[in-house]
């Protein structure tokens, strides 16, 4: 197993190689930040108050914490193994006696890692100046909160490592990677809370693994959601983690049946 | 002497192969166009789930504030199309392409915006447009030939003010180099504020999403004309009138900043 912890501090290295990056992309977070909490506080505010449970500061935490996380759980487009795909470099990932999926969760658990404290802190502390922060009462919700973000970043990760691999079917996963966008934007709760969800929407979005994606650690982390139902939406992480994995390893072993590899 | 080529000869020649590249492949090109309707959606999604909770916004009404959020996405999306690849400056900066626009005796921001046109991003351009002949009709009460005039040029003028800070965005890559991702809370931060009535923004913000970044000139204001409504705080309605004038002005000062750039850069040779 010594490889996989080798590979998840290499790519905690090589995010934080880029540090002027780093800092324009948390100032990035923290005016969308104050962008998002204005709209959802203006939101509620124009419904008399609440919207689903959600008064203005509990939504404004809600906008900070997404923004905060929002890098970590990589919503936007990742490409990489893709591109390894098409340029038939993955043929040289294949050859390496490490596990291919699990290498490369150990490399995007160490981005996260990296990215974790310098994208999440100055969203979090510009919400705690200007709006305020309903966070958890008790350290036994970050401890749960940061399992829960942990998984988060494994369902992800597996969600993600799926979809690039349709890159061994599709000439061009450009579409394939932003309709992933789309739906994970959408059905993790990073738009609005899938509570404010209209219940057709609210059905769909249970039924597949995206809110325990973003949605469940914001629960957690806000305390939304505490103690034993807190344990239990944590769990629920933890068999989809499992699943998206089991799934992206189905598709895996699909795709390398039909690679030729020529040449040596 | 014989008849030279018009000066724009170059540029329709380039912007003519973009064009017929983007055409060459066509079912990856319909592929991207309905990815960009997914992202037209994508944006729609937040206001929608809004106004299934709440009739107003902002002190707008929920078809005024559907308004606002189509202009500024026709806006925006057709900036997009037009010059949103100027975002991908640094790789040309890394990749040496800039070098061989200097080389050309045209000026380099001509040769970068024509070097590509986005044509997929149209299917953003389709949502917003649905959207727009949904809310119009309850939005807007009164139409006087002044009000006609405003809804078919805000289009046009909000185009224009995301093309500028497109163009600023990338001007300022020249400095930021690898701080590629600061730019976008000027162009795509821009276009998230544009699509919601400024009223929601707190004094300072607003004051900045209207004054510095221009975002409220490319909806809001002209959209405040539209249906009749007082603007709140430090944005009276009477500025949506000025909007022709800021997106020129926004331009003014996207060159200069272009320049400053372009004066700094210095290329790797090679």
């Amino acid at each position: 197993m010594r490889p996989l912890p080798a590979l998840a501090v290499a790519g905690f290295r090589r995010w934080s190689a880029y540090r002027m990056a780093t800092v324009a992309g948390a100032l990035t977070n923290s005016v969308f930040g104050l962008l998002r909490a204005a709209i959802t506080v203006a939101a509620v505010g124009a419904a008399g108050g609440v919207i689903a449970g959600y008064s203005a500061r509990e939504v404004a935490t809600y906008s900070w914490l997404t923004q905060a996380l929002m890098t970590v759980m990589v919503l936007g487009i990742w490409d990489e193994l893709a591109v390894r795909v098409r340029t038939g470099d993955i043929a040289v990932d294949l050859a390496r006696p490490v596990d291919l999926q699990l290498s490369w969760l150990a490399a995007d658990l160490g981005r996260a890692a990296f990215v974790l404290l310098p994208r999440g802190l100055p969203p979090l502390a510009v919400g705690a100046l200007t709006t305020g922060l309903a966070l958890a009462p008790s350290a036994w919700s970050y401890l749960l909160g940061a399992l829960s973000v942990l998984l988060g970043v494994v369902i992800s990760f597996a969600i993600r490592f799926a979809v690039n691999l349709s890159a061994f079917w599709l000439m061009d996963v450009r579409g394939a990677l932003t309709l992933h966008m789309v739906v994970s934007g959408v059905l993790s709760g990073f738009i609005v809370p899938v509570a404010w969800f209209p219940p057709w929407l609210g059905t769909l979005a249970s039924a597949t693994p995206f809110p325990s994606m973003l949605q469940t650690p914001v629960d957690v982390l806000s305390g939304r959601v505490t103690g034993a139902a807190a344990a239990q939406v944590v769990a629920l992480q933890a068999l989809w983690a499992v699943a998206t994995l089991g799934v992206g390893r189905l598709v895996l072993a699909r795709a390398t049946r039909r690679l030729v590899v020529q040449g040596g | 002497m014989a008849d030279l080529p018009p000066a724009w000869a170059p540029y329709t020649a380039l912007l003519g192969s973009r064009l017929h590249a983007q055409t060459a492949y066509r079912a990856g090109f319909v592929m991207d166009l309905f990815a960009n309707v997914g992202i037209g959606l994508l944006e729609f999604v937040e206001i929608y789930v809004i106004l299934t909770h709440t009739s107003t916004l902002g002190a707008m009404s929920a078809s005024g504030a559907l308004l606002v959020f189509a202009l500024a996405n026709i806006g925006f999306s057709l900036a997009d199309l037009a010059v949103g690849h100027v975002d991908n400056l640094p790789t040309y900066l890394r990749a040496g392409t800039l070098d061989t626009f200097l080389l050309r005796p045209l000026p380099a921001l001509a040769q970068l915006v024509t070097s590509d046109v986005a044509l997929k991003r149209l299917g953003r351009t389709g949502v917003a447009l649905i959207v727009l002949a949904v809310a119009t009709p309850t939005a807007v009460a009164h139409w006087t030939p002044a009000k006609v005039v405003l809804l078919a040029l805000t289009p046009v003028t909000g185009a224009a003010i995301f093309s500028a800070l497109f163009v600023m965005a990338a001007a300022m890559q020249f400095w930021l180099v690898d701080g590629g991702e600061l730019a976008n809370s000027f162009t795509y931060g821009g276009s998230y504020a544009a699509s919601y009535p400024a009223s929601v923004l707190h004094l300072p913000l607003r004051v900045l999403f209207t004054f510095v970044v221009p975002a409220a000139f490319t909806a809001y204001l002209p959209a405040l004309l539209l249906v009749e409504q007082p603007g709140p705080a430090g944005l009276p309605s009477w500025l949506g009138w000025l909007t022709p004038l800021v997106a020129v002005l926004a331009w003014g000062i996207a060159l200069l900043v272009w320049r400053a750039g372009m004066r700094r850069y210095t290329g790797a040779g090679g």
